[in-house]
């Protein structure tokens, strides 16, 4: 008996199509319901870090000013909004939102394989956000360790929230990666198990490459924050050592000793490291989309695009200790892991070469995706050079922890995935909607971000080469740091509000243009991946009606020569006497 | 129409050797010719082992770090039997029983995969009987410890405070893939038993079971030479 793929048991009656209202909004089973979902908890939570960094920066442009500020508050801003932006923001928006929506989609699969658990996901994921929420209510309020959560003293007394507050973080992100894996097993297993009929691998569009990839390096780095939070819990709860050395502190001795606080980092950053390019993997595909739709031309060097995807996967989880060279670890690692870091950047070059050599002579259209893609460049390019910077040893030392480092992450890992995200979401908005929103308000919010987050950012590269430190609550008067230091402080707080305010622009064009937007139609960009070619928009619980798509060519049919249209969907069928494309470079006729 | 639609096709041809990785990474649908449910606990199992991996190199680091003695793994888990002093006794019957369960349970995937549905469930239920017959030996192996050597999470009166510590989370996280194990066949083995294996046609969640039981029995192996012959 021959074995036919699952992907190709042509039975739309198998599914379980919704009958109310609570199982088609709520209890959903449906990959693109679940994707709203997972956006909306995480921009609602999102919002909240947000706000956090609005209390910072008016406490650090104006000290003094606002009595409702006291430096455990601050601390503790600190930790929620880097916690909230890099895990429960940027992780859950990429993977669980737009990994949820497109990869399906993309794949020409009809769901998920098991949406069951795709569905447990997002409600798991929607605990680990109240229970961090809580900790804002509980006795001594949030941890204020710092988002790294450095023991020994993220649970020694005096650190805000070190008796509650770490417990409900630590927890927290138990209950995250428990739903992060449930969605990440499904994703993984949809790209590699449910294709469509002639989707081979080679054939996927870079975002789903780019999120595939991100969600097998969140498989295998998650368990070791897994870990790390479950030795901190014990620490902290039930007394042992594993991070906690023996402290003397205000005369006491501590009841712990003989831990090790180093093998905490470890554990850390060999989660937080793969963590940077699970945020920044899935904004590198979905750019290389939107460049190359938009630009009507197709991407340069697909495969190598590929393989650098897979290569900064892999190099990844050899890079971590470069963000412990001051930690007191072996000087030698620094070595090696200056080396790494270093390596890295080559593939990571390739991509942004490979990004402007797709814009170059391409027939760019300026929507506001492709202004955003442009913007999510020019940050980047920014960012990853003063990565080089922060890779080397002996430039890291004297930078460390200044806001040097605070501009370098912010420019990298904060800017530039979330112009990304804006771009994929003007991007997608009539597929999701079925709605076209406000051309003008949209390039108002795009150029209000990009040109608000420079003048955040920008400036702080020249703070921290001036060594202001980072994570203080206030500068007082040090002898090194020129008063003017403070006036650029306040330009800079004063961008950071106008920035947050202007992302109403954003939330009202979207709100408003659901109601009362055009229609767009099914294919409003002239899009070649699978979809945009689904008959209804936005696309029914199964997808694809009664029959799966047949793919005949790549992602990046645009502008072949002697086509009918500047644009052949991946499932057209190659005709005789046309040209069919030129897949991978290659003309074929 | 054929070189434009790679893939494994209807005819389920089979390469072997480094063909048979390159036709299945190039293959439309679906790369590896096996099942989803398979494919995703293959995929769990790789994340667990990193669960695993950061358990142990943890252990591992805090036990060199420490400055402390360790506790000499074969006084600590010796039995006394009628005066004699018999190093890792429960913990080799523990061992053993674990491996016996894997036989049983490989036992049971080739009995479902003939349909034979009354052996497949015996010996599934076999399997989570030595399971559960492990765990109450661990359980029988923490009292002792805990009871009459004074060993405690945060301290023990043979040497550092971290044996204990580290003894009691990755034994216990282990214990707990195990006893999760035995709920996991026993929810199949009842599958088993009323036929619904027989109406979906397919027997291969046995399987699947049994690559999840192999895996706990794997790392056990891991954890026995790590903690108990270092």
């Amino acid at each position: 008996m021959a074995y036919v793929a699952i992907a190709d048991r042509d039975d739309p009656h198998a599914m379980h199509h919704p009958k109310s209202f609570v199982t088609r909004y709520i209890w959903s089973q449906d990959h693109k319901v679940i994707a709203i979902q997972y956006s909306l908890i995480a921009i609602a939570v999102g919002l909240v870090a947000l706000v956090l960094s609005g209390m910072m920066r008016l406490q650090l442009g104006f000290p003094d000013t606002f009595s409702f500020i006291d430096p455990a508050d601050y601390y503790q801003f600190i930790t929620m909004h880097g916690m909230i932006m890099v895990i429960y923001l940027l992780t859950a928006l990429l993977l669980g939102g737009f990994g949820n929506y497109l990869i399906p989609l993309m794949v020409g699969a009809r769901d998920m394989v098991f949406p069951y658990m795709n569905m447990l996901s997002v409600w798991v994921y929607l605990l680990a956000v109240i229970v961090l929420m809580a900790s804002f209510f509980v006795p001594g309020g949030p941890t204020g360790a710092g988002w790294t959560l450095y023991p020994p003293q993220a649970i020694s007394e005096g650190t805000p929230g070190a008796s509650w507050g770490i417990i409900l973080m630590l927890l927290s992100l138990a209950i995250f990666i428990v739903a992060f894996t449930m969605g990440g097993l499904n994703y993984v297993t949809t790209v590699l198990q449910a294709r469509c009929r002639g989707m081979t691998l080679m054939r996927m569009p870079l975002s789903v490459w780019g999120i595939f990839m991100a969600t097998v390096l969140g498989l295998l780095a998650f368990p070791a924050l897994f870990v790390s939070a479950v030795m901190m819990a014990l620490d902290s709860l039930i007394g042992t050592s594993f991070f906690m050395p023996a402290i003397v502190s205000l005369g006491e001795t501590s009841s712990h000793e003989g831990g090790s606080p180093i093998l905490f980092q470890h554990l850390f950053w060999f989660f937080g490291h793969p963590e940077v390019y699970i945020v920044a993997l899935p904004a590198f595909g979905i750019v290389s989309d939107l460049l190359s739709t938009h630009a009507r031309k197709n991407i340069f060097g697909y495969r190598m695009m590929v393989w650098a995807i897979i290569a900064i996967g892999g190099l990844s989880f050899v890079v971590w200790a470069h963000h412990m060279y001051v930690s007191g670890m072996n000087p030698y690692f620094g070595f090696f892991f200056a080396t790494t870091t270093l390596i890295i950047a080559v593939p990571t070059a390739i991509k942004v070469y490979n990004w402007i050599l797709t814009l170059w002579r391409g027939d760019i259209h300026l929507t506001v995706p492709m202004l955003f893609s442009i913007g999510f460049i020019f940050t980047f390019i920014h960012g990853g050079l003063t990565g080089l910077f922060l890779g080397n040893v002996v430039v890291d030392v004297p930078l460390s922890d200044t806001y040097f480092v605070v501009g370098h992450f912010h420019m990298v890992m904060g800017v530039s995935p979330i112009l990304v995200i804006f771009g994929a979401i003007y991007h997608w908005y009539p597929k999701i909607t079925g709605k076209m929103y406000n051309d003008f308000l949209g390039k108002a919010h795009f150029w209000l971000t990009l040109l608000g987050t420079y003048s955040i950012y920008l400036p702080m590269h020249y703070l921290g080469i001036l060594g202001v430190p980072r994570r203080y609550f206030a500068m007082g008067t040090t002898d090194f740091i020129p008063e003017s230091a403070q006036a650029m402080n306040a330009g800079i707080t004063i961008s950071a509000i106008i920035v947050a305010v202007v992302q109403v622009i954003f939330i009202v064009n979207m709100i408003w243009s659901y109601f009362k937007g055009k229609d767009a139609g099914g294919n409003p960009w002239r899009a070649t991946t699978l979809e945009w070619q689904t008959p209804q928009t936005p696309p029914e619980h199964g997808n694809w009606g009664e029959k799966l798509p047949v793919v005949y060519r790549w992602a990046y049919d645009y502008s072949v020569p002697g086509a009918k249209e500047d644009f052949i969907p991946q499932n057209e069928p190659p005709e005789p006497g046309v040209v069919a494309g030129r897949e991978h470079g290659v003309e074929h006729t | 129409m054929a070189n434009e639609l790679p893939g494994h096709g209807g005819d389920a041809t089979v390469n072997d050797g480094l063909g048979g990785v390159v036709s299945d990474w190039s293959a439309d649908r679906q790369t590896f010719p096996v099942p989803w449910g398979k494919a995703m606990m293959w995929i769990f199992l790789l994340s667990d082992t990193f669960i695993f991996g950061s358990f142990l190199t943890s252990y591992m680091t805090v036990r060199m770090t420490t400055t402390v003695p360790w506790p000499n793994a074969s006084e600590v888990f010796a039995l006394t039997i009628a005066g004699n002093h018999v190093p890792l006794l429960l913990i080799a019957i523990m061992t053993f029983v674990l491996i016996t369960s894997s036989g049983t349970m490989a036992l049971a995937v080739n009995y479902g995969y003939r349909r034979d549905k009354k052996k497949t469930a015996m010996l599934m239920l076999a399997t989570a009987a030595l399971g559960a017959t492990f765990v109450g030996m661990q359980a029988f192996e923490w009292t002792k410890l805990i009871v009459e050597e004074g060993v405690r999470p945060w301290g023990n009166p043979m040497g550092a405070a971290q044996f204990g510590s580290t003894f009691f989370m990755i034994t216990g996280f282990h214990g707990l893939h195990v006893s999760a194990g035995v709920v996991y066949l026993l929810v199949v083995a009842r599958r088993v038993m009323n036929g619904f294996y027989d109406r979906k046609g397919t027997y291969e969640t046995v399987e699947v079971t049994g690559l999840y039981w192999h895996f706990v029995d794997l790392v056990w192996v891991f954890i026995f030479a790590f903690f108990y012959l270092w």
